[in-house]
C-alpha cells in the first residue's frame, strides 16, 4: 500500500535541521514533480549535505591527479583509494575527519572518527595495518583545550588500541583559531595481498543486501546534515548527535567481514558512516546502476518504535553491508554466528533506478536515485580577500635580538607546543602490535613498518603547516605536499600516493571560498608537479563558530615505499665523531622572508605575517637525492628543518640521539639562519669517510651542501652563540604538555 | 614442539604470538578458539595479549568463563606451562590461576613504550635461557597493567621467588622511574607456586626480532621450548 505521506507545507526549522535552504528545498519540489514526505526529505538533506554531496567542493576536486602507473583504484571510485606496491601487495588508504562530533564530545567523537575510517578500509576487503592522526587545538595553556586534547587522544587511543591496528603517527599543531573548532583527522592503511580490493556494487537486480554489526539506534541521527555541514554555534546542544563507539563490535567486524567478502556469494561490501543507512545503501545502488527496494522492518533496532526517517538517517556505529547473492552460503551465517554478530537480509536491487523504502509492507517513500545523488554544485568565486593582501605584504624586518638571547629562545621553541616532543600523545597509541614497526613515532620524520616475508617497507606521514596556509593557502597546500613527502624521503622511501584532507571554514563566505580553491589548486600543482595522484580524501568545511573560522588546512597523508627497510635511517645522531652535513637551498640565508609564519615569527616576534615561499623544483630535487644517499647507505641520520628551523632541527637530532653536537657555520647575524623556515634543508649525520661521496653526489645534481659541524659527547655548541646541555636539550624539548 | 594459541574474540597479539614462536623460532603452533576444549598434541600454551570481550565488565572477566578455561585449568593441574602475556596476565589473575589483580595504570593512561626488565629469577621454565645480570628490552602496551595483591600474598610470592621479571632502568635499578604502571614492587612477571603458570605484562613477542626494536623476547619463549624438549 501506498502511504507517502507528502508534505502539505515546509516547516523552515526543519530545513534547518537537515541544513538544506529553502531554494534547494523548491529544487527537490521540482525534480519529483512532488512535494516530498519528511523521510524523503531527510534522505535527501543527508545525501545533499555537504559532508556527502561535496556542494561546494566536487567541480574543484575533480581537478586533482588521480592516476599514476600503480593507482589500482582512483580517488572518489570507491571507499578508499588503492596502489600496487608489487610482489602482489596493494595498500588502501584513505583520511577522515571527524571535527564537530569531537568538539561536542571529545573522546567518542574522536573514537567514531577512528572507527569510521577503518570500516571504510575493511569495506575493500583489505586488512588495516596502520592508522595515523592529525589533531588541532587552541593553545594548550587553556583548560578547555586541555579537556579537549586529552579526551580526543583518550577517544582515539582507547578505539584504536582495541582493534589491534598500530597507531603509527601523526602530527598536531595548536592556534588560537582552533580553539572552538578542533581538527581531529583519522587516517587508516590497509594491505591485500594476491587479492582485488572489493567494490561497493552489486551485480544484478535480485543481489541482497544484508546488514551487520550493531544494532541501529537513535544515535547520530543528523550527524552529516546538522553536525558537519553547518557552522558551531556555542548554544546549540548537538550532544546527541555524536555516536558513541564500540570498539569491541568494529574488531569483530574487521575479523568477519575479512573473512566474509572472500566467501563465495559475496560481491560487494560497504560501510555505513556519515547519514548511516541513506547514504550507504543508496550509494551502493546508484554506483551498481540499479534501483534498490529497502524494508526497514528488517533492521534490528536497539528500542521499539523508531520510525523509517530515524532508522534511515541514524549514524549508530559499527555497521556494515555486504551485497550477496540469492542463493549465498550459509558459510556467511556461520561465520557471523561464529564472531556472534547480528546480521539480516533488509533489502533488493531492483531494476527501476529508485529507492523504495517499506515499513510493514507500506511503501513510505520511492524517490529515483538519480535526484538524491545528484547534490547542486555551487560555484566558487575565488577573489583575494584585502586582509590577506595587507598580511602577505607586511614588511618583515631582521629582528635583531642580542645574542645571549640565543639560548633562551632555542629553549622557548623547543619548549612550545608545537615543536615539543609528542610523547604524551604517541605513548598512549599501541604503536607496536601486529610486530611489523620498524620506525617508531617520533624517531624520524616518517614512521616505517614492514611487509612480514619481504623486505619491503612501508613509511607514512600526515602533515601540514597551518599558519602558512593561513598566510598563502596556495603556497600553503603546496607546502604541506612537499613536507609530507619530504618526512617520506628523509626515511629513504618513495612517495607513492597522498590522501587529503581539507578542514576549511564556511564555504558560503567569500573568504573561504577563496581559501578553498587556492587550497586545492595548490594541492593539484604541487602533485602534478611531483608526480603523485591522490587516491582518497575528504572534505571538512563550515568549521567555524561565533563567527571566526579555522586557517585553511589541507592535511596530506602520505604513504611512500621502500625496497629494503633495513636501508631506512631515523631522525637521531648515532655515533660520536660523525659529521654532521646540510644539503638545501640558501641553508644560511639571513632574509626576513624566511620568517614568514615560522614558529619564531609567532612565539618571539609574537606575529604573523609575511608570504611563505617554496621552490617546488628545488625540493623535489632535494628529495630525490635524500632517498638516493639515504638507500645507498651514505648517512647514519637524516632529518628535514621544519618548524624552528635550523637550530631546533639539530637539537632534535641531539635529543633523539642522546648525543651533542659543535656546530659550525659561517653567519654574522643569527636570528633567521638559526630559526627561519620556508627553506628545503635536510641535515644528515655522516661517517667521515663518506664525505668525498657524498659530496660528489650532490655536486653532480646541484644541491648545495655545507659541512656544519660534528657529533659529539653531551652538549649542543653552536659557534659562540649558544652552549647547551644535552640535559637541558632534553627538559625544554620534554616539557611541551607538562601540565596534562 | 606445538604452541597452542588461545584467541578470544577481542585478542589481538595472536598472530604477533605465531609470527614469534613459529615465523622466528621454527616451532608449530596453532589457534586455539576460545569455545574449543581439546589441547591434546599441545606441549605449551600462549594466552596472548588483546581486549578479549573489549574488557568489557572488568579486564579478563569475561574471558575466564570461557569454554577453553576448563581445558586449561586441568592443563595448568598436569603441569604443561603456560605464558599470559598482558591481557593473557590479567585474563589468569581473574581466573584465580596466577594471584593478585592488574588495576589501571598509575597515571590513569595506556601506555605502550619500551621497559627493561631485571630478571629476578633465571632458574625457571620462562627464564632459564637468561642470564640473570642481563637487562630485558621489551616493549609494554597496556592500560590496565598495574599489578596488586595483598601484603600476605606478596609476602609469599617474594620469597617463594616466584616474581620472574621486574621493570627497573637502563642500568638494572629497581626504582619508581622505571616503573610504567606503578605495580607492586615494580612486578612485571609472576609465576605460580608450581612454576609452570607465567603471567607477564610486558610483551617479549614484540622483541623478536632486531628489526623490531630487540630480540630478547626470544630468551623467554627459547626457555619454555627447551624445557618442552628436555
Amino acid at each position: 500500500m501506498n502511504q507517502i505521506n507528502k508534505l502539505k507545507e515546509v516547516d523552515k526549522e526543519f530545513l534547518k535541521d537537515i541544513a538544506l535552504s529553502l531554494k534547494e528545498y523548491e529544487l527537490i519540489v521540482s525534480l519529483l514533480k512532488r512535494t516530498p514526505s519528511k523521510l524523503e526529505l531527510g534522505l535527501f538533506g543527508a545525501l545533499w549535505s555537504e559532508h556527502c554531496g561535496y556542494k561546494h567542493t566536487k567541480s574543484l576536486i575533480k581537478t586533482l591527479p588521480t592516476k599514476s602507473k600503480n593507482v589500482l583504484i582512483e580517488a572518489g571510485k570507491e571507499n578508499a583509494g588503492a596502489v600496487d606496491i608489487g610482489d602482489g601487495y596493494s595498500i588502501v588508504m584513505k583520511i577522515e575527519s571527524h571535527n564537530h562530533p569531537s568538539a561536542v564530545e571529545p573522546k567518542e567523537g574522536a573514537a567514531t572518527g577512528v572507527g569510521g575510517i577503518v570500516r571504510d578500509i575493511i569495506a575493500m576487503g583489505a586488512y588495516p595495518i596502520a592508522l595515523l592522526n592529525s589533531l588541532r587545538f587552541g593553545p594548550i595553556d587553556k583548560k578547555i583545550n586541555q579537556y579537549l586534547l586529552s579526551g580526543v587522544v583518550e577517544g582515539i587511543s582507547s578505539y584504536g588500541n582495541c582493534l589491534g591496528i598500530p597507531n603509527i603517527g601523526g602530527e598536531i599543531e595548536f592556534e588560537e583559531c582552533y580553539t572552538d573548532n578542533p581538527i581531529v583527522n583519522a587516517m587508516c592503511v590497509g594491505i591485500l595481498k594476491d587479492s582485488s580490493p572489493v567494490k561497493a556494487v552489486a551485480q544484478q537486480a535480485g543481489d541482497l543486501l544484508l546488514l551487520v554489526g550493531s544494532k541501529t539506534g537513535r544515535d547520530g541521527i543528523h550527524g552529516a546534515s546538522g553536525l558537519a555541514s553547518q557552522s558551531l554555534d556555542s548554544d546549540s546542544e548537538l550532544r546527541t548527535a555524536v555516536q558513541i563507539a564500540n570498539p569491541f563490535l568494529e574488531k569483530k567486524l574487521i575479523e568477519a567481514c575479512f573473512e566474509a567478502c572472500r566467501l563465495e556469494g559475496v560481491v560487494g561490501m560497504q560501510d555505513l558512516g556519515a547519514a548511516g543507512l541513506t547514504s550507504a545503501a543508496i550509494e551502493v545502488a546508484h554506483k551498481s546502476n540499479l534501483g534498490l527496494s529497502l524494508d526497514i522492518s528488517k533492521v534490528p533496532v536497539r528500542e521499539m518504535g523508531m520510525s523509517a526517517y530515524e532508522i534511515m538517517l541514524s549514524e549508530s556505529q559499527e555497521r556494515m553491508i555486504l551485497i550477496v547473492k540469492k542463493e549465498y552460503n550459509k558459510n556467511l551465517n556461520d561465520l557471523f554466528s561464529k564472531w556472534d554478530l547480528e546480521s539480516r537480509v533488509i533489502g533488493t536491487f531492483i531494476a527501476d533506478k529508485k529507492v523504495e523504502i517499506y515499513e510493514n509492507n507500506n511503501l513510505v517513500s520511492s524517490t529515483p536515485i538519480k535526484h538524491l545523488v545528484e547534490a547542486p554544485s555551487y560555484k566558487i568565486i575565488s577573489k583575494k580577500p584585502q586582509w590577506l593582501k595587507k598580511v602577505q605584504n607586511s614588511k618583515l624586518s631582521n629582528p635583531n635580538i642580542k645574542s645571549s638571547n640565543a639560548k633562551n629562545i632555542l629553549k622557548k621553541l623547543l619548549s612550545s607546543s608545537n615543536i615539543s616532543s609528542k610523547e604524551y600523545v604517541y605513548q598512549q597509541y599501541d604503536h607496536q602490535v601486529q610486530t611489523n614497526t620498524i620506525i617508531s613515532p617520533g624517531e624520524a620524520d616518517a614512521s616505517v613498518i614492514q611487509i612480514k616475508g619481504t623486505y619491503k617497507g612501508l613509511a607514512f606521514s600526515t602533515d601540514c603547516d597551518s599558519k602558512k596556509c593561513y598566510l598563502d593557502p596556495y603556497i600553503g597546500a603546496m607546502i604541506a605536499v612537499a613536507e609530507s613527502c619530504r618526512n617520506i624521503s628523509c626515511v629513504g622511501a618513495t612517495p607513492l600516493a597522498i590522501t587529503d584532507g581539507l578542514n576549511l571554514g564556511n564555504p558560503e563566505k567569500d573568504d573561504v571560498q577563496f581559501q578553498l580553491s587556492e587550497t586545492i589548486k595548490g594541492l593539484k600543482d604541487a602533485c602534478n608537479k611531483f608526480e603523485i595522484p591522490v587516491i582518497s580524501g575528504n572534505a571538512s568545511l563550515y568549521n567555524e563558530s561565533n563567527n571566526y573560522s579555522i586557517y585553511p588546512t589541507p592535511i596530506i597523508g602520505s604513504v611512500g615505499l621502500i625496497n629494503n627497510f633495513n636501508n631506512c635511517v631515523s631522525s637521531s645522531f648515532k655515533k660520536e665523531n660523525d659529521l654532521i652535513i646540510a644539503i638545501g637551498n640558501d641553508i644560511f640565508g639571513n632574509h626576513p622572508k624566511y620568517l614568514a609564519g615560522s614558529e619564531f615569527q609567532k612565539i618571539i616576534q609574537n606575529q604573523l605575517s609575511g608570504k611563505p615561499l617554496l621552490d617546488f623544483d628545488f625540493e623535489k630535487k632535494l628529495q630525490k637525492i635524500t632517498r638516493e644517499l639515504i638507500t645507498s647507505g651514505l648517512v647514519n641520520s637524516s632529518h628535514d628543518c621544519s618548524n624552528g628551523g635550523l637550530a631546533v632541527a639539530i637539537s632534535e637530532c641531539c635529543a633523539l640521539g642522546n648525543m651533542g653536537a659543535k656546530i659550525n657555520i659561517p653567519i654574522n647575524s643569527w636570528e633567521i639562519p638559526l630559526f627561519g623556515e620556508n627553506k628545503s634543508t635536510i641535515i644528515f649525520s655522516i661517517n667521515p669517510k663518506n664525505l668525498k661521496k657524498v659530496t660528489n653526489i650532490c655536486k653532480i645534481n646541484s644541491i648545495p651542501l655545507e659541512k656544519i659541524g660534528v657529533v659529539m659527547d653531551k652538549k649542543l655548541i653552536i659557534n659562540n652563540i649558544i652552549e647547551i646541555d644535552l640535559k637541558e636539550i632534553h627538559e625544554s624539548w620534554s616539557s611541551g604538555f607538562n601540565n596534562l | 614442539m606445538k604452541f597452542g594459541i588461545i584467541v578470544f574474540p577481542g585478542t589481538w597479539s595472536d598472530k604477533d604470538c605465531k609470527y614469534a614462536v613459529s615465523d622466528n623460532l621454527g616451532q608449530k603452533s596453532k589457534y586455539i578458539w576460545h569455545k574449543e576444549s581439546d589441547l591434546s598434541g599441545i606441549d605449551s600454551i600462549i594466552i596472548p595479549g588483546g581486549f578479549s570481550f573489549g574488557d568489557h565488565l572488568r579486564v579478563g572477566a569475561l574471558a575466564q568463563v570461557s569454554p577453553i578455561m576448563n581445558s586449561i585449568r586441568d592443563y595448568v593441574k598436569k603441569g604443561f606451562p603456560v605464558i599470559g602475556i598482558c591481557n593473557g596476565f590479567q585474563i589468569l589473575c581473574e581466573a584465580g590461576i596466577l594471584p593478585g589483580a592488574l588495576i589501571r595504570n598509575k597515571n590513569l593512561k595506556f601506555k605502550c613504550k619500551w621497559v627493561n626488565l631485571q630478571i629476578s629469577n633465571n632458574n625457571t621454565i620462562f627464564s632459564s635461557e637468561t642470564d640473570s645480570k642481563k637487562i630485558l628490552k621489551i616493549p609494554v602496551s597496556h592500560g590496565e597493567g598495574n599489578f596488586q595483591v595483598d601484603p600476605k600474598t606478596l609476602n609469599k610470592i617474594e620469597n617463594s621467588e616466584n616474581v620472574v621479571f621486574r621493570y627497573c632502568d637502563s642500568d638494572g635499578k629497581i626504582n619508581s622511574e622505571s616503573n610504567p604502571n606503578g605495580s607492586i614492587n615494580n612486578i612485571a612477571g609472576i609465576m605460580n607456586n608450581k612454576g609452570n603458570v607465567l603471567g607477564m605484562m610486558p610483551h617479549p613477542e614484540r622483541a623478536c626480532n632486531s628489526n623490531l626494536g630487540s630480540n630478547d623476547g626470544n630468551l623467554i619463549f627459547q626457555s619454555m621450548i627447551n624445557h618442552v624438549n628436555k
